[in-house]
């Protein structure tokens, strides 16, 4: 026992590495494989308020190019509105419309933290589980897809952006409606993404628009981006094709969480299917 | 036994003075690496992890449980930020094992007396080059390897670690600069 001890206290160094390395890759695997639903991140009170005062402060560096964009997508929303339009019949009536129910509702959040060049990117925004927020809600920027909502709290929420090896999307080629998946490119790249599982008689083309197809929780038709390059997968049926996204992520300030009314109904419907089989 | 009564009160108030620049540059390292060094990146290869410069600079003396727990503390204060739980508390704990080693290796002990703390200015350019570049490779080697968590892409993660290391060290050595006191070179 006595030697023991006397060994012990000779290589102490080793003994404590062992003791503290063993808590923390414990607390690594067992944390990062719960979607991070621990206190240790940024939606803790400390962190979190933290966040929100810096990127209040950052939010004044760019403000012209929050406004110009939010200009921008005024007038893009102007043009859609009842009064944009050339009305050529005399008589007028006032319907209540039956036929169109709203489906999809947008709350409108600010990204109080956000990286780029990491393998997995996330995003904190500052609207919580209070103002409507729930796990796998889409989120859009005014420019195209942003991410999916992961983690809720009371205040905030953590965005797994398109930037993550984990994010796979439906997605479709705007023209012909060929449906496939959209990940995040190889090679990490924050401007580049990758549709892959696209039928070879598709026949994209470069310059096309990649959007949402309507099996996602997104809206149909919102844009990834555009059709860079195009490469057959060796010896398969399947094209891979590389896209250029949309949204700058390293400059996002504003996006939109969409609430889809009808996503819990699919959901509990398609998963009661499964049963069923 | 006269003299370390006589020498009791100085030594005290040295030691807190070393506490307080600690904890102030545990600070002032956590902040800039949360809020400026994090968004500084060459080609998503080249990623600067400046806030081991506080284990690298902790004193001599420091008994290696406080050793440990500081790096684990450190690693989890940035881990909190980075929503990455474990991960740097791991790389971190790593690289005080290897500070123990290198230390015990490179300085003698009965040096430590006039030789405080590991800073370029004390220590001198070589050594600290040498220790700097030895312990942030180790470390930056273990973070990254253990973030990727594959074997696949392991080319790749290596020459993020050289980038990146080469980066971190180039900031050690400016910021040691920066603080460089004359008088305490012999």
């Amino acid at each position: 026992m006595r030697n023991l001890l006397i060994f012990i206290t000779k290589y102490n160094a080793f003994f404590l590495f062992l003791i503290f390395e063993i808590s923390s890759l414990l607390i690594y695997i067992k944390y990062n494989s719960f979607q991070k639903a621990t206190f240790i991140n940024s939606t803790n009170k400390v962190t979190g308020t933290l966040y929100t005062q810096v990127s209040q402060f950052y939010g004044y560096l760019s403000l012209k190019e929050v406004n110009d964009s939010l200009a921008r997508e005024n007038a893009s929303l102007h043009g859609q509105l009842k009064s944009a339009f050339y009305i050529d019949s005399v008589e007028k009536r006032k319907v209540v419309d039956t036929v169109y129910k709203q489906q999809y509702t947008y709350i409108v959040a600010r990204v109080i933290n956000n990286s780029t060049n990491k393998r997995s990117n996330y995003i904190t925004i500052n609207r919580g589980s209070k103002e409507g927020i729930a796990k796998d809600m889409g989120v859009i920027c005014s420019s195209g897809v942003v991410g999916l909502v992961v983690d809720v709290s009371e205040h905030l929420a953590i965005v797994q952006s398109v930037l993550n090896k984990n994010t796979r999307l439906s997605a479709m080629l705007a023209n012909n409606k060929e449906i496939g998946s959209f990940i995040w490119g190889t090679d990490l790249d924050p401007k580049k993404g990758l549709l892959i599982d696209i039928q070879n008689d598709a026949q994209p083309k470069l310059g096309e628009q990649v959007v949402t197809s309507g099996y996602s929780l997104f809206p149909t038709g919102i844009p990834f981006g555009k059709i860079t390059n195009l490469h057959a997968k060796g010896g398969g049926l399947l094209l891979n094709v590389d896209v250029t996204l949309a949204v700058d992520f390293s400059k996002l300030e504003y996006v939109y969480v969409v609430n889809n009314k009808f996503a819990s109904e699919q959901t509990g419907l398609e998963a009661g299917q499964k049963k069923n089989e | 036994m006269h003299l370390s009564k006589l020498d009791w009160r100085p030594g005290k108030r040295k030691m807190s003075r070393t506490i307080l620049v600690n904890a102030i540059r545990f600070l002032v390292l956590v902040f800039m690496q949360v809020f400026l060094l994090k968004n500084i990146t060459f080609y998503n290869l080249s990623t600067p992890y400046l806030y081991i410069l506080f284990i690298l600079l902790l004193p001599f003396e420091v008994p290696n449980i406080l050793l440990f727990a500081l790096s684990f503390l450190l690693g989890l204060t940035i881990d909190a930020f980075y929503d990455t739980p474990g991960l740097h508390a791991a790389a971190c704990v790593v690289l005080a094992l290897v500070r123990v080693l290198f230390i015990s290796i490179t300085v003698q002990k009965d040096g430590f007396d006039n030789e405080p703390e590991p800073t370029l200015s004390i220590m001198g350019f070589r050594w600290f080059f040498t220790y700097a570049l030895v312990l942030t490779l180790f470390h930056h080697f273990f973070l990254l390897n253990l973030e990727v968590f594959s074997f696949t892409e392991i080319q790749y993660t290596l020459s993020r670690v050289v980038l990146s290391s080469i980066f971190t060290v180039f900031l050690m050595l400016i910021s040691g600069l920066l603080f460089f006191r004359r008088k305490e070179r012999k």
